[in-house]
């Protein structure tokens, strides 16, 4: 096998299998996100949400690829043919590159870039143009003011997101996604912890930049139709989608990473060895969580009406509990081994729960008006996101320079943060009321 | 190893420049707009080349994904069907003619004079592994002072625009 391939491409094999994997796994991922956002819309409206495909719906993602793919290909007349080609493929390509300098897990990123954050932000703000170019190309009003919104947005939000993420910076001191990493690890505790309101900040601006609701003017259905997407159909539709779910993954990814611990298990610092051997008690959790699922899907199989549903259901488990026990045989394996695979399943357990805050959220605000959305980002989080970068700097300081503890000063910091934040919604109500005195 | 830096770097140049001139020529604003963003990648992916990656996120973080999205939102503010009919040249092609001429000549006298030290400059090997940190280090304790002045000069004319903003309302 070694003489087979010549040495100098050996170390590029991995990589390339890794972005095989991501490319082949994210479609299908997207598709998934999609099926969990409607049924936890149902779920929250009391309704039952797809139950049609498959057992609870669990093939529905697949029939609608079909369908997008075999459905007719609408290119309006007047349209910019080049740019409207182009730009979807854009919008997903940008949002697939990305991926090159996530760590899901330690065993499992492409490239350990040593400015890997800022790649990633570099690559998923150019992202945008996809949906610039594809409104102004569709040669239509609706799409054009989506495509305008969304830029405007996203310059606005993308300043405070990222002063947000410079507060964990701070903490960790270097920009390689693995190396926050590890310092979360050396620390002991997740940075959530330290700047609680970074996080709120990088939370609302991500929300923002992928369009999500409460901030989805861009495409707000009641006003622009379906804002730049209006002109798009069948696969090229679909391409926007997989793009604004591949940002989903990757903003919720870049969360994960720096504020809520990457791959690492909660309760980072706390061993608890069995006696006698190297396995944790903590490290058992993955399986039986995922064990319990197993159960959980051998128990709803015989209640599915259909033969063909009670099948399904119980291979659904079956691959469950295949799961929980690759997950129970990697705490024997090498420690690599085991650290690669249970890291990738805190990482996606981590990536799942941010994004079920996104989905939860659209499901709880309306949505804002544009103005309300520019007096938020520029008025209320970037002076916010400001003071909290400053308070920050000083606790570091104290704590760096005269050995305060840091778990104090960045609870001082947060205090003083606030207090902050309650004066400018303080001057905020009283501007706003003065602008409507001023109006009538 | 060489050689495929030369490739790319060849590529790269010639990337940025015919984009440089498609941008120039193109009758339609927008893609004007999108022939200026292939040039500023390029030029990043040059920067990439010299193990600059410091330099090739902020080139794009800052001109691509901040300073161009502004521009073309301003263009596509503005109405572009009257631009298109727009007469695009204006005929002083005399000055022109005679212009170009000089600038060429210029550019070919300072690589005839530089013909000797004309190579790609090779990266340093020592800094390229903490690029980012070196790029720092040289902004905040060397070069501090006109740092600073950058930024105050920056600071001043955000505020004028805020004045000038706020002059309307």
């Amino acid at each position: 096998m070694g003489h087979l391939i010549p040495q100098s491409i050996v170390p590029y094999v991995i990589p390339v299998i890794c972005a095989v994997v991501i490319v082949a796994v994210l479609p299908l991922l997207a598709g998934y996100i999609v099926l969990m956002e409607r049924k936890v819309m149902a779920d929250m409206q009391a309704r039952l949400g797809p139950m049609r495909v498959g057992p609870h719906g669990l093939l529905q993602p697949i029939a609608d690829a079909v369908k997008l793919l075999l459905k007719e290909d609408i290119i309006p007349e007047k349209a910019d043919l080049l740019l409207f080609w182009f730009a979807p493929l854009l919008s997903v390509t940008m949002a697939l590159v990305a991926y090159a300098a996530l760590p899901i897990g330690p065993a499992f990123q492409i490239a350990d870039l040593n400015i890997g954050l800022l790649f990633i932000l570099a690559v998923s703000a150019l992202g945008i143009y996809g949906i610039v170019f594809g409104g102004w190309a569709s040669n239509s009003h609706y799409s054009l003011l989506g495509a305008l919104r969304s830029a405007a947005q996203l310059v606005s939000y993308e300043t405070a997101a990222g002063l947000g993420l410079i507060s964990a910076l701070l903490l960790a001191g270097s920009l390689s996604m693995k190396e926050i990493v590890m310092a979360q690890y050396d620390q002991g505790v997740w940075f959530i912890w330290y700047v609680p309101i970074g996080f709120f900040i990088y939370l609302v601006g991500s929300i923002a930049e992928t369009n999500r609701a409460p901030f989805d003017l861009p495409e707000a259905e009641s006003e622009l139709v379906a804002g730049y997407m209006t002109e798009y159909s069948g696969f090229r539709w679909s391409l926007y989608f997989l793009a604004e779910y591949a940002n989903m993954i990757i903003v919720a990814g870049i969360a994960t990473t720096l504020f809520l611990g990457g791959w690492l298990r909660p309760f980072v610092s706390f061993h608890d060895h069995l006696p006698g051997t190297s396995v944790e008690l903590l490290d058992a959790l993955p399986s039986l969580l995922v064990l319990g699922v197993a159960l959980y899907c051998f128990y709803l199989a015989p209640k599915q009406p259909v033969k063909i549903q009670k099948l399904f259901m119980g291979a659904v488990g079956g691959l469950c509990f295949l799961l929980a026990a690759i997950l129970a045989g990697a705490l024997f394996a090498p420690a690599p081994v085991q650290q690669g695979i249970h890291g990738a399943f805190w990482f996606m357990a981590k990536v799942f729960g941010y994004l079920y805050l996104f989905l939860w959220f659209r499901f709880t605000f309306p949505r804002y008006r544009f103005d309300q959305l520019m007096r938020l980002g520029w008025r209320f989080l970037i002076p916010l996101s400001l003071v909290n970068l400053i308070t920050l700097a000083v606790a570091l300081l104290l704590t760096r320079e005269w050995g305060w503890n840091l778990r104090l000063t960045t609870i001082l910091s947060a205090g003083v943060t606030l207090g902050v934040a309650a004066l400018l919604l303080k001057e905020d109500d009283a501007g706003s009321q003065m602008q409507t005195a001023d109006g009538e | 190893m060489a050689a495929l830096n030369s490739i790319l770097f060849f590529f790269l140049s010639a990337l940025a420049v015919v984009s440089a001139i498609l941008m120039v020529t193109r009758r339609n604003i927008v893609h004007g707009a999108v022939y200026l963003i292939t040039t500023l990648l390029a030029t990043a992916g040059i920067f990439l080349l010299l193990q600059a990656e410091f330099l090739f996120v902020v080139q794009v973080i800052l001109y691509v994904g901040g300073i161009m999205v502004l521009f073309v939102f301003v263009i596509m503010l503005v109405n572009l069907d009257v631009s298109l009919l727009r007469f695009q040249f204006n005929g002083q092609r005399f000055v022109a003619g005679v212009l170009a001429l000089a600038l060429s000549a210029q550019v070919f006298l300072a690589i005839w004079m530089g013909r000797n030290s004309l190579h790609l400059p090779e990266p340093a090997a020592s800094i390229a592994a903490k690029n980012t940190e070196a790029v720092g280090d040289a902004l905040f304790q060397r070069f501090m002072l006109p740092f600073e002045i950058a930024s105050i000069l920056l600071l001043v004319a955000m505020i004028g625009a805020v004045v000038m903003a706020k002059r309307r309302v």
